[in-house]
Formats: structure tokens, C-alpha cells, sequence
């Protein structure tokens, strides 16, 4: 039976039929029509699918659509300024070249800004530690990790 | 997934109300939801306490931290209170999944779910906490029953769990790499005069230790449970550690939680 489901995404209010089973990945990427967030492996272990509920990282393939009723949630495409300027996090993602094909890494970034807000100058154990929910199988995260450090670092810097 | 009715019922009493036949209850959903999706779980209903006031809050004594059903595992990881009086529930918390699976996950859910590999239940074991629900009070000796299973009875819901806060303690968790789960969790806590010592990823459910807790309350120190051999009946053999194994791992755990704990 389809619900109605009401949030913010990317500032926008939102409002949507949904059918009661809908995850909030599908909602996003099949009804809002934004595909930057991935679904990866599907089954909460990979990170691909991660975007901002009320400023926490959350994992969009783990929930239901109507778990975010009400909610702020921002998605990869909602992280750079209107007229194009890359968030310092993405930017540091480019400059420090954190990714090959790139499937991971809208997940990457939405985990590590959300991380970055709690650590403003972390140590690479501590990136390590947060990336336990991330998956990348092509780059050995050595740039993934030197791209937060980064990316922490100018957030902090521009506040 | 299968389709279902999904309710957010506004109180603890009107969640209760909905409990009827193949109904279901959703605290995070960090489990529940990729259950539903392999269709391991197939509810007719889905009650959601997300939306139920004052099931989320922390308090803490200094003697007893109670943590509400649905206070998710970053705001246990984070929370002032919780470090101060028992940093190593704190530090459990803290080591449950990844950080977004942390920010959903919920306390009440993992207890209630009782995976045989699931962090929250050595810690309330350990800490001898006690499980409020709408219907009473659980001791943690008498809730978990078995792999997946627990006293709670159909159309009970947990609203929150006291932990009493130990003189020292420490849980140390041999991590599968993949998911996160234990292999082999120790959770060691000394009350003075009496030590408790809960097991969780061994065997279908979490337990006690009993020699060991003999020879820490006699002299807490690693090596009071050094050579403390853990006997592999009963334990579980998988793809990721053979009884064996588990048992052993039991051994080695409680002997680095007793050192951590000294710290």
C-alpha cells in the first residue's frame, strides 16, 4: 500500500508515495532521481549508500524511507555550494587524488564530512577508525585517508 | 523484502497495542532491516518506536546508568555521563559496527534481538543491569534464554536498562573483520568483593564465567585467569573460528580485559 512520506532533502522539502517497504536508498535514487548516492553491496557493510540524517552519517540501504519522516537529510548532492564550489572535503578528495573508479567515494565523503565535524584535526588511526564502514576495493585507502586528513583540516580552517 | 503495514504509534502503551500476531518492533533497524530484505524476517507489521518520546534519554547516578531503549550506540559512545561512571560500557559502545551503523543502532534493539555475537549483551550481563519493559523488571540473569532469545514476553517492549557501575571493568572483543561482530567478547567487571565476568560471540548465547569470576574476586589480576582453560563443549565452530578456537580465545580476552581494566 503506498504512505505518504514527508522530509527534507538537500534543503528541499520532500514529500512522497511510498510503498511501506521502500528503503530510503530507493526513495532517494528511483523517485527523487538523485544517483549519486550507490547502493554497493546492499547489505549494510560497504558504505556506498551512506548520506546525512540530521547531521549523522547513516547507512540509506539500512533504513526504511519512513524511518525518515521529518528528517533533514543531505545527500552527495547537496555537499557543494549552488554555484558549483566543492566542499573543502571533496575538494581535498580531488586534490589528494582519494579514489580510482570513483563508486565508493560519494559514501567516502558523506561519512568523512560527518566524522570531520567531531574531529578537526584527526590522526590517521583515528580516519582509519571511521572508515570501518566504508569500503573501497580499488585504491588501499592510502589517499582516501591523506584526502580527510585534508579535508578535516580546511573544514576547520574555513569555519 | 515482503510488503507489510507500518505503524508509528506516538507511546510505549499504543506500540503494545499493535503487538499482535506477526508483528514486529523497530528500534534502528541496523539488524531488522537487511533481515527483512533477505526475507529471513517477514512481519506483517512493523511498529516503529522512533517516534515515541522519552525512550531515548541517559541518566546516571553515579551508582546506576540507565540508558533508554532507543538511545542509539553513538549517544551511548559520546555520552559524558556514561564515561564518567562506566567508560567501559562507554567503550563498548563505541565498538559495536561502524560509526553509521552507531548512529542508528539502538541499545534496546541489540538486547532484545540477543544475537549470540552482539556487544550489549556481555555488558549487561557484566554489569548486572536490570531490563525495564511496559510489563516489569528483568534481572540479566534470568533474560537471555538462548541464541536470539530472551524472557521478554509476546507484546513486551523494553523502555530501559540500568547497569550498576562496577569499581573497574573492561571489554575487550576479538572483532570479526568483516562485520564487526564478536569471535570472542570478554567483559570483566570487579564490584569489590565479588567480579563478574560475561562471555559473548562463543557460544548461541552470552554467559558466565564462573572460575573465572572465583579467581578474580580471590585476586583480580591477568593472571588469576591466565590459565584458566574454557572448556569447547557447546561452543560455536563456523567459517570464521572453530570451538576450539573460541574457547581458547576466551582465555586470552578475559586475561586483556583483567590488564585493561587495571589500567
Amino acid at each position: 500500500m503506498a504512505v505518504k512520506v514527508s522530509l527534507k532533502v538537500n534543503g528541499k522539502s520532500v514529500s512522497a508515495e511510498v510503498e511501506e517497504r521502500t528503503l530510503l536508498v530507493t526513495l532517494i535514487r528511483e523517485q527523487l532521481r538523485l544517483t549519486g548516492t550507490h547502493v554497493g553491496c546492499d547489505t549494510a557493510q560497504c558504505g556506498a549508500c551512506t548520506v546525512s540524517m540530521n547531521g549523522m552519517a547513516v547507512k540509506s540501504c539500512s533504513m526504511l524511507a519512513m524511518q525518515a519522516e521529518g528528517a533533514d537529510v543531505m545527500t552527495i548532492e547537496g555537499v557543494a555550494k549552488p554555484d558549483g564550489t566543492l566542499h573543502p572535503m571533496q575538494a581535498a578528495f580531488k586534490e589528494h587524488h582519494g579514489l580510482q573508479c570513483g563508486f565508493c567515494t560519494p559514501g567516502m565523503v558523506m561519512n568523512a564530512i560527518d566524522f570531520a565535524k567531531h574531529h578537526p584535526n584527526p590522526s590517521e588511526q583515528e580516519i582509519r577508525e571511521a572508515l570501518e564502514g566504508n569500503l573501497c576495493r580499488c585504491t588501499g585507502y592510502h589517499n582516501i585517508v591523506k584526502a580527510i586528513g585534508a579535508g578535516a583540516r580546511a573544514m576547520a580552517a574555513s569555519k | 523484502m515482503h510488503a507489510f503495514k507500518y505503524h508509528r504509534p506516538s507511546s510505549v502503551n499504543d506500540a503494545a497495542a499493535l503487538m499482535k500476531g506477526e508483528a514486529k518492533l523497530l528500534a534502528g533497524g541496523q539488524t531488522l532491516v537487511q533481515t527483512m530484505k533477505l526475507r529471513l524476517a517477514s512481519p506483517s507489521d512493523i511498529i516503529d518506536l522512533g517516534t515515541i518520546k522519552d525512550l531515548a534519554g541517559i541518566k546516571s547516578d553515579g551508582k546506576t546508568v540507565t540508558i533508554g531503549a532507543m538511545a542509539r550506540h553513538a549517544d551511548v559512545a559520546h555520552s559524558v555521563d556514561v564515561k564518567k561512571a562506566i567508560p567501559a560500557l562507554a567503550a563498548l559502545a563505541a565498538m559495536i559496527g561502524d560509526r553509521q551503523v552507531r548512529a542508528m543502532g539502538t541499545c534496546g534493539g541489540s538486547i532484545a534481538n540477543n544475537d549470540p555475537a552482539a556487544d550489549y549483551p556481555a555488558a549487561v550481563l557484566a554489569l548486572n543491569a536490570t531490563i525495564t519493559t511496559n510489563k516489569g523488571k528483568h534481572e540479566a540473569d534470568k533474560f537471555f534464554k538462548g541464541m536470539f532469545e530472551t524472557a521478554l514476553k509476546p507484546g513486551e517492549i523494553i523502555t530501559a536498562v540500568s547497569f550498576q557501575a562496577p569499581k573497574r571493568a573492561a571489554y575487550l572483543k576479538f572483532k570479526n573483520q568483516a562485520s564487526r561482530f564478536a569471535i570472542v567478547g570478554v567483559f570483566v567487571a570487579d564490584f569489590g568483593g565479588t567480579v563478574r565476568v560475561a562471555v559473548t560471540g562463543a557460544g548461541p548465547s552470552v554467559f558466565r564465567q564462573a572460575d573465572m569470576e572465583k579467581a578474580l574476586a580471590a585476586k583480580f589480576a591477568p593472571e588469576s585467569v591466565a590459565n584458566i582453560k574454557v572448556k569447547q563443549d557447546g561452543l560455536n565452530s563456523d567459517m570464521h573460528a572453530s570451538a576450539e578456537y573460541r574457547a581458547h580465545l576466551v582465555t586470552v580476552m578475559a586475561r586483556r580485559a583483567v590488564e585493561a581494566a587495571l589500567k
